[in-house]
């Protein structure tokens, strides 16, 4: 199978019914190990036991912004290529994506308010999440705002390409502004700074996120392109002439 | 494992993370069901794809 057949939407639901179980087992199986490994590891000398919050805080907080950019792809596929399972993708995304970025946002809390005294500051890292999280509920009032679903892909598709501004802003907010938010630890220039007894069950929680993430997008996936279907029965059958 | 004076934190953001996940895996697999009873409906009242395949089909 090409990505080509991969544009129809029946090629597509059956490789998904193949796939989703094994992906499913797989995310099940990552996060488990990762689960274990978190509640294993030693606390921080300074954070103490709430560096086990940021195995669950970071992974979210990645995909927060990876999903961005999966719908930023997706909606080059809408406005540029016309893919037809472009549009699909994103509108499957966007719940998925403001779920990963509230809980981003309220673990953050979570942590902020033992380690730093405040359950929030306006800062940089944390407003810039914020105003994506927004961005995430607009995007989805606007899907739900159109009944015809091509036109509500190509405003959709503007509006995410205008929203990936964002991205960078967030990525580079702790070291364009002085933040509260630490600077990165992880993905920065010279490699990661943290000790292996944290990398490993962050990365491992990672790894099961980013697949529950793929899980859950392809089944999202699979919905939309049934709802359509119904849209488009229920039309015929509106177009019938009254026996 | 010992959590200290933190644990309510911990375990609330794991509880919490736990129930959102919960939340989106039942709501995608309830609209699942949804769609397809709506498009088993819809061909049990003559309405059919130009294809002839089943709209329900999904493997």
């Amino acid at each position: 199978m090409t990505l080509l057949d991969l544009a129809n939407p029946t090629k597509f639901l059956s490789l998904t019914a193949r796939v989703l179980p094994w992906l499913a087992g797989a995310t099940a199986i990552v996060l488990l190990i990762g689960l274990y490994q978190s509640a294993m590891a030693p606390d921080d000398y300074q954070q103490r036991a709430t560096v086990k919050i940021m195995f669950i805080h970071v992974p979210n907080a990645w995909l927060s912004m990876f999903v961005w950019g999966v719908m930023s792809l997706s909606a080059l596929g809408t406005l540029v290529w016309r893919h037809p399972l472009a549009d699909v993708a994103a509108k499957a995304a966007a719940p998925i994506g403001a779920a990963f970025t509230f809980l981003a946002l309220v673990t953050g809390s979570l942590w902020g308010k033992p380690m730093w005294g405040t359950y929030w500051e306006w800062d940089a890292r944390l407003t810039s999440v914020l105003i994506l999280f927004l961005m995430y509920l607009g995007l989805i009032a606007l899907w739900r705002a159109v009944d015809d679903p091509s036109r509500a892909a190509r405003a959709a598709a503007i509006l995410t390409l205008v929203g990936a501004l964002n991205l960078p802003i967030i990525k580079f907010s702790v070291d364009w502004w002085n933040t509260l938010h630490q600077p990165a630890s992880v993905m920065r220039m010279g490699g990661p700074s943290l000790d292996k007894a944290f990398l490993i069950p962050l990365l491992v929680m990672a790894v099961g996120f980013s697949l529950l993430f793929v899980t859950l997008h392809l089944a999202a996936m699979r919905n939309e392109i049934l709802r359509r279907r119904v849209r488009a029965l229920q039309m015929m059958q509106a177009s019938k002439p009254a026996a | 494992m010992e959590l200290g004076r933190y644990a309510n934190f911990i375990v609330t953001s794991y509880a919490l993370v736990a129930a959102v996940v919960l939340i989106l895996i039942v709501w995608i697999a309830i609209d699942y069901r949804r769609q397809k009873a709506r498009l088993r409906e819809l061909e049990a009242s003559g309405v059919t794809r130009r294809s002839g395949r089943s709209a329900a089909d999904t493997r």
